[in-house]
């Protein structure tokens, strides 16, 4: 079903609502937030690091929407991000051009996606546990590549990657803006969104209808490493260097509430790109808001977890249904909205 | 043959003294590879054991505790002359180490101390973190010489005692100063990409040109922030001054090249001094103190930071 774009719109309200809410808290805590100067040859201020800095989480949460669109879950995706850093580091250390390192390590992301794809669609292993076994594995063979050190690297072209800048834009904010509009258009004007739906919704009667679920799902965790290999390349290049301890580590968690703020079921079926990397770009603003306010770093973890239980609990069915009942009881009726429920993803539908 | 062999290994066993000199065997139950400065103090620590011609038994623990008490019994079994550890938790070690003191194997605790009665152990020899900060903060004083500074500090892993005592020291060490004021203070978790990342937003929010300097706990967390501070347009190690803690290779490079201006030495030479005390107590019975404080040296660009990269690198850090 391709989206069109006044029911796109519908779609990611909520989430558009909930950004310029936090955006706002930004706002309060620093007023100068929204200073935007161009410095040094780039754009610089508050805002622009929130998209610049939401760019790993941002790239994670594309591969993962559509992982969890199929009902599956990709916990390995932070440890994909450091063996993919070290594949790069180490690709350029050895004095590779950095085209080679960006080849080597989005081919790393792509065997471990496609390891992860083999294990829930061929030996049918549960997403959670197969991908539990690359998300532990993962960092140690990072480790293994980069030799347990933080490997540093000075090649350019791969440090612009991360730190440079294309047109006075970070280079992070484009990498993630283009490939978050192909894969929207790529799963909305063609019907494999709606393929990875039916898988979500019910892979038995989608394979019976002629879907190869098989390939399908392989490839869908395929696209989830690459996205992590693209986001280890950039936090390696950010820093100039692969830290196989430290890279990626919990992002799987900020990338799959992400997916969750931006509205999609965990449950599979109808999912967004759209509204998972607003999600993404939630949590980055979240982070900001902490410490841009200047509270003691004791409080960070405590403001976050409220931050998104609020943001939670509006999203809950049981909230958006009062509120929808208020809106309901209101003078001005919406006939066309009996039953918003219909139009929620189907969560009793498996 | 066989008694006189017997009797030669009971005289070498009745005269300890004559013993030690040569022949030592001493067990390491190492931590694990949870950094790159436990790495260096591993190479060290093989080092400081082959240059005294002492057989050093290695044992990596993976970061268990199970596996270091394995190793300790191991050691003890194998009937080594002392037991080198690296405690990976500070709890548990009463039973294992009361199995050493009864085999009559001295223990040394390297880098961390553990809740046990201090005669389970010989001596334990680790860092004062607090007086690291302390050093730090004596340092920008008196760079300062008096002017007024306002200073950004990131901090270690929320709640992790390096982040508590070496916050704790600095402060002390800048209490007495006039004008001297940390503005602002955030977690950059130990790591390079979070030490830049909140580096970016203290520029934001105070504005780089009202930052006068910076005091991060550890080296990693100031590399990243000196590569943030250069692409807001500012020159680290000028526009705002950088001390930070550990003395890593990267830290010696930023100083040389002066992007950064001072590094504490968290010295990765735990054995040494351990191993000095060790020699002492077998060879006439002299105990250590309780505690030997490892040595935090104060380096600055008026150290060769070239040379003294190039002599660390291959340290494993």
């Amino acid at each position: 079903m391709p989206a069109t774009t006044p029911s796109l719109f519908k779609r990611i309200t909520p989430q558009l609502l909930i950004l310029a809410v936090v955006i706002g808290l930004n706002f309060l805590v620093f007023p100068d937030f929204f200073d935007v100067s161009f410095r040094n040859g780039r754009l610089f201020g508050n805002l622009v690091d929130v998209f610049n800095r939401g760019a790993p989480v941002a790239l994670l949460c594309i591969g993962m929407t559509l992982v969890i669109a199929t009902k599956g879950i990709d916990l390995s995706v932070g440890a994909v991000m450091a063996i993919a850093g070290a594949t790069a580091a180490s690709l350029v250390t050895d004095g590779y051009g950095w085209g080679t390192a960006l080849l080597g390590a989005l081919a790393t992301g792509a065997l471990c996606g496609f390891w992860n794809g083999f294990l829930v669609a061929v030996l049918r292993i549960q997403p959670i546990v197969a991908t539990l076994v690359l998300m532990v594995a993962g960092r140690g063979i990072a480790q293994l590549i980069t030799e347990g050190t933080i490997l540093t690297f000075n090649n350019e072209g791969l440090i612009r990657l991360g730190a440079g800048t294309f047109m006075g834009i970070p280079t992070p904010i484009v990498i993630w803006l283009a490939l978050g509009t192909l894969a929207t258009i790529g799963v909305r004007r063609t019907a494999l969104g709606m393929l990875i739906e039916s898988i979500g919704v019910n892979e038995a009667s989608s394979r019976l209808a002629g879907i190869n679920s098989r390939v399908l799902l392989i490839c869908v965790y395929l696209a989830s490493g690459l996205c992590a290999a693209l986001a280890g390349v950039i936090v390696a290049a950010d820093i100039k260097g692969a830290d196989a301890n430290n890279a990626g580590l919990w992002l799987e968690l900020d990338a799959i509430l992400a997916v969750v703020i931006g509205g999609n079921s965990l449950l599979g079926g109808r999912f967004s790109i759209v509204a998972s990397l607003i999600g993404a770009l939630i949590i980055q603003s979240v982070n900001s808001v902490i410490l841009l306010s200047g509270m003691p770093p004791e409080f960070n973890l405590v403001i976050k977890a409220l931050l998104i239980l609020a943001i939670l609990v509006i999203q809950s069915p049981r909230v958006a249904h009062l509120i929808y009942m208020l809106r309901a009881s209101g003078p001005e009726r919406l006939p066309e909205r009996q039953r918003p429920s219909v139009q929620e993803p189907k969560e009793d539908a498996l | 043959m066989n008694i006189k062999a017997t009797l030669l290994a009971s005289a070498v066993a009745l005269t300890p003294a004559f013993a030690v000199a040569q022949d030592l065997t001493i067990g390491f139950s190492q931590i694990g590879s949870e950094s790159g400065w436990r790495a260096a103090e591993t190479t060290v620590t093989k080092q400081e054991a082959e240059k005294r011609g002492i057989d050093l038994k290695f044992a990596d623990a993976q970061q268990k505790q199970e596996n270091q008490i394995k190793a300790i019994r191991s050691f003890i079994a194998q009937g080594v002359d002392a037991i080198l550890l690296a405690p990976v938790v500070a709890t548990g070690w009463d039973e294992v180490l009361e199995e050493a003191a009864d085999a009559e194997i001295p223990v040394v605790l390297l880098d961390r101390t553990v809740d046990a009665p201090e005669d389970l152990y010989l001596t334990a020899v680790t860092s004062d973190l607090v007086h690291e900060g302390r050093v730090a903060g004596q340092w920008l004083v008196d760079e300062m010489a008096g002017e007024p500074c306002r200073i950004v500090e990131l901090q270690g892993t929320t709640g992790s005692s390096p982040a508590i005592d070496r916050k704790q020291g600095f402060e002390e060490g800048i209490a007495g100063a006039e004008g001297l004021e940390i503005v602002r203070s955030q977690t950059g978790d130990f790591t390079r990409s979070q030490g830049k990342v909140v580096m970016e937003s203290f520029l934001k929010a105070e504005g780089g040109e009202n930052i006068c300097a910076l005091y991060a706990h550890n080296d990693d967390m100031a590399v990243g922030a000196i590569q943030a501070i250069k692409e807001a347009g500012l020159n680290p190690g000028e526009d705002i001054k950088i001390v930070a803690i550990d003395a890593v290779p990267d830290a010696h490079l930023a100083i040389a090249n002066g992007e950064m201006n001072a590094t504490i030495e968290l010295t990765p030479n735990m054995a040494g001094p351990a191993l000095d005390a060790l020699e002492a107590y077998l060879a006439d019975g002299t105990a250590p103190a309780k505690w030997i404080q490892t040595e935090s040296k104060l380096f600055t660009a008026a150290d060769d930071n070239a040379a003294i990269y190039e002599e660390k690198k291959n340290l494993g850090y």
